[in-house]
């Protein structure tokens, strides 16, 4: 387990996504209107499609190649469909704004 | 002479307090300079929905009554975060913790009241809460992610809120009760045991008789002790046992306090220019906690404030309904027996239902409804007006089977008088809400709502409201309830409609005013609301680009494994070899692994990475080919008269000019373009959305065609002469379908769905036209090369990029 410092809050958009690459993984973090982070294997269980590219509905996102509806908490795929996506453990820094992965 | 305004400081920033302020400034906009001081760093909420916050209908954001641009706009000086810590009543000054001073006239004391925390040995540790703010709440959704089992201290209505929300939240929850039987103070024994039962099947545990002796544990909690002896593990303790006025600062002020601050019927202290409203306040030996008590003494406040003559509050009778799903239960007024009082009760086990009605001197003076509460305001009127009821009462408690229901309901809702009030909550009378659908125009329960705020806080009167509409509307009722998606019951004339009557400015607005039932929407609605937006307010609306889709938010087509094509705007499809250089040049730096023409002519540079689009956008330097979005596509043309022996027109120019005139018009669908130089039409115009085909001396103009999954050939709109009537017809044209479309439905449907006759008949009127002309070209002037503004703003571009490459840190 590694924790990396990956950015700061201000880098993702609010209902926005940001990708980074962390050895052979590609990670999607999602920032909400809450202001919560989130890290998700940047893959949709379906088809592989890129996540980081969907659009954001509170805490869930939706697939841009098939609408397909991931779980951005708990990593999973919503009804009608079902998967699962690995989700990360993210931590941000009230004070420094940094977002820290653990992976 | 201006006569200066006096100085109005309310302290508590709650829904009392700003509740008699709204009123003020609709009686007396201009007669008072107002500030408020508030504790809780947020602007005024909703706090009977908190309960609703818990239990996951509603976010933070939603239960917002009244948002800091409300403060702004009234003038009104709000300092959150302050508490008031003195005040001089001589001076006519208070003191806030932070060190502000601020001179009054007339002081209006709204603290509200804090929960009641049973002083237990160990009630200081963590995880020990009430129920009461945002920030317990807060504490409760945290908590339920680490920890599980919860109890919660006090088996009344806000315990079993509390409770459920927490069951919610997906914890073990036990409600610890002193009595033998939940919500003793709301209802009798019978109904009480109907309800535990159900709310034990929906996973609620009890432990009645139970007095709380002490909490265990270190630091955290750790378990309850009982006086028997007893003890009960958990992680987390909710007290919810009762509120206290909150009176320290006016008991420190020297204004009269017994337990809460007294008051007069004008809600006027015993100190001249101090008022108090709200849970602080005690009239006539009573402190409600309550809203709907509250908003009538707001209501007196204000106009004792704005010296409107009132009668003054003379106290309220109650009702109250249980907030947890899956469980309907009503009581109000007095509904125990007492010496000289009778009661009528029914009671079916089967079906769960119970209801008692309690008479005194042949008027009702209480009832406990349990199952079905659709009687509940019908019965609490008539506590309240204290009409005689003899003879009636057996109808009172049975006439409301189901099959009688539908029957009686419209009786009585024909013989209430106007001026009765529906929803208690916001004061909403019958006629308030038989106006809004008379004359407002409102066919649905939901436009009611927008309209006059009935059924906007607890719901409750949501059945009567319903009945009032079946009433006055009758058969205008709007029935459809298939909504442009599962978010909404509303269909897209409604929403256009809504969002032009109330002025709904964004999408947020949008969905909290018309209760989407997904907070954040979906991607079928979002697209659809922000391009309804878009489209009606084309100056002042923000486009949103995060309720885009993902082609639209990075302006390149997404493909199956994530790359990106990109498509130049190429006008007309007329290139010269110095813009095909450029293109080739930038396909060959970025490695692009195809290269194709498109169906409407233009180059498709297929398998470009996301991070490598801004970069070659800017190496390009052409505008965007718009070849992903709900708009203008292309327009394709052939060669025309410029070297063709048929053409009879300069179809190149034609579509050139088109293509620049429309270029980034925001449409409900895609739209495409084509002008064919003679009748040949090589240029295939009569599938498309508007074709143009050249004839000698003129020109025709096609609509509605479609080359796609179902072909559609186009109908003739009509023949004109000149190039400029082209640009005029095609100009309305787009116009019309861009304002009567719904959201995703192309010219092809949509003539078809409203018929070409329509259509024409709307474009024929030359004035009409021109309008529509006007307003095409105010929503274009807006627009923007998406390409060059991504490139220009490090802000979006960034977006494009990977996120800083990780740096390992020390665990």
């Amino acid at each position: 387990m590694t924790k990396m410092l990956v950015g700061k809050v201000t880098d993702i958009d609010v209902k926005g996504s940001r990708k980074l690459q962390v050895g052979d993984k590609e990670i999607a973090l999602f920032k909400l209107t809450s202001g919560e982070v989130l890290a998700v294997e940047n893959k949709c269980p379906h088809k592989g499609g890129v996540l980081s590219e969907g659009m954001v509905c509170g805490s869930k996102v939706h697939c841009p190649l098939h609408d397909w509806r991931i779980d951005l908490h708990s990593g999973d795929v919503q009804a009608p469909d079902t998967g699962h996506v690995t989700t990360y453990e993210v931590e941000v820094d009230p004070d420094s704004g940094h977002i820290y992965l653990t992976m | 002479m201006s006569a200066a305004r006096k100085k109005l400081i309310l302290v508590g920033n709650g829904m009392a307090g700003v509740r008699a302020i709204e009123h003020l400034l609709k009686l007396a906009p201009e007669a008072y300079e107002i500030t408020i001081f508030g504790s809780e760093p947020h602007p005024n909420y909703n706090r009977i929905m908190l309960s609703s916050v818990l239990a996951g209908g509603a976010a933070m954001e939603d239960i917002i009554i009244n948002d800091l641009e409300w403060y702004k706009s009234n003038n009104i000086n709000l300092y959150t975060g302050h508490t008031v810590t003195s005040i001089d009543t001589e001076q006519r000054k208070v003191t806030t913790d932070k060190g502000i001073e601020a001179h009054y006239d007339e002081l209006v004391l709204a603290t509200g009241s804090d929960p009641f925390m049973l002083p237990l040995p160990g009630a200081d540790k963590e995880g020990v809460i009430a129920f009461r703010d945002i920030k317990d709440c807060e504490i409760m959704q945290e908590t339920s992610k680490t920890h599980k089992k919860a109890l919660v201290i006090g088996g009344g209505l806000l315990g079993l809120e509390a409770a459920r929300g927490l069951l919610h939240l997906g914890m073990e929850v036990s409600v610890v009760h002193i009595h033998d039987y939940i919500m003793e103070r709301q209802l009798d024994e019978a109904a009480a045991v109907m309800l535990r039962k159900e709310l034990e099947a929906q996973g609620m545990k009890f432990l009645l008789k139970k007095q709380s002796e002490a909490i265990l544990g270190k630091k955290r909690v750790k378990g309850l002790l009982f006086a028997d002896g007893t003890v009960e593990d958990t992680d987390l303790i909710v007290m919810a046992v009762g509120i206290k006025p909150n009176v320290a600062l006016a008991r420190k002020s020297g204004i009269e306090v017994n337990r809460g601050i007294v008051v007069s019927d004008y809600m006027e202290t015993n100190i001249p220019g101090i008022y108090a409203v709200g849970e602080c306040a005690e009239h006539r030996g009573i402190a409600y906690g309550l809203v709907a008590p509250l908003y009538e003494q707001g209501a007196v406040l204000a106009k004792k404030l704005a010296g409107v003559p009132t009668e003054g509050y003379a106290g309220s009778v109650t009702s109250t309904k249980l907030k947890v799903s899956g469980v309907d239960v009503f009581s109000a007024g007095r509904f125990t027996e007492q010496p000289g009082s009778r009661s009528l009760r029914y009671q079916d086990e089967i079906e769960g239902v119970y209801k008692k009605l309690v008479i005194e001197d042949d008027k009702l003076v209480g009832a406990v409804l349990f199952g079905d509460t659709g009687d509940g305001a019908h019965l609490f009127s008539m506590i309240k007006n204290g009409e005689r009821i003899k003879g009636k009462e057996k109808e009172l408690l049975l006439g409301i089977s189901s099959d009688a229901l539908g029957a009686s309901k419209g009786n009585r809702l024909e013989g209430m008088a106007d001026d009765e009030i529906i929803c208690g909550c916001n004061g909403v009378s019958k006629g308030a809400i038989a106006e809004a659908i008379q004359s407002g125009g409102c066919t649905s329960v939901g436009q009611i709502k927008a309209c006059t705020k009935a059924s906007a806080s607890c719901g409750g009167c949501k059945p009567l409201v319903e009945g009032l509409l079946q009433m006055y509307a009758g058969d205008n009722v709007v029935t459809v309830k298939e909504g442009i998606c599962g978010c909404t019951t509303l269909g897209r004339d409604e929403i256009v409609a809504e969002i032009k009557r109330m002025e709904l400015k964004t999408v947020k607005e949008v969905m909290n005013v018309l209760e989407w039932s997904n907070e954040e929407g979906c991607p079928k609605c979002r697209p659809s609301l922000n391009y309804y937006l878009g489209m009606l307010w084309p100056e002042e609306y923000i486009d949103e680009k995060e309720s885009r889709y993902t082609n639209e938010r990075y302006h390149a087509n997404i493909q199956k494994d994530g790359t990106y094509s990109v498509v130049p705007r190429i006008y007309g499809g007329v290139t010269s070899p110095a813009e095909l250089i450029k293109i080739a040049e930038v396909a060959v730096k970025f490695d692009v692994p195809l290269v194709k023409f498109t169906g409407g002519q233009r180059l498709d540079l297929l398998g470009v990475k996301k991070e490598d689009l801004p970069k070659m956008w800017e190496e390009l330097d052409m505008p965007s080919g718009h070849a992903y979005g709900k708009t203008l596509r292309t327009v394709k043309t052939c060669v025309g008269s410029t070297f063709c022996r048929f053409g009879t027109q300069d179809a190149m120019g034609m579509g050139i000019r088109l293509e620049k005139a429309f270029e980034r018009l925001n449409a409900p669908g895609k739209v495409k373009l084509a002008v064919s130089g003679c009748p040949r039409n090589c240029a295939e115009a009569t599938i498309k959305d508007f074709g143009v085909v050249a004839i000698d001396g003129g020109w025709e103009l096609h609509v509605g065609g479609n080359g796609g999954v179902h072909v559609r050939a186009t109908d003739l709109l009509c023949v004109v002469k000149t190039d400029d009537e082209v640009l005029e017809w095609a100009s309305a044209f787009l116009q019309y379908y861009r304002e009567n479309a719904g959201w995703n439905e192309r010219t092809a449907q949509w003539v078809e769905r409203v018929g070409l006759d329509s259509i024409k008949q709307a474009l024929e009127d030359p004035q009409e036209r021109l309008a529509l002309v006007e307003r095409i070209q105010t929503a274009l002037s807006v627009t923007t090369d998406p390409w060059k503004e991504i490139v220009n703003t490090p802000d979006l571009r960034k977006n494009f990029e990977q996120i800083t490459q990780p740096a390992t840190e020390t665990v």
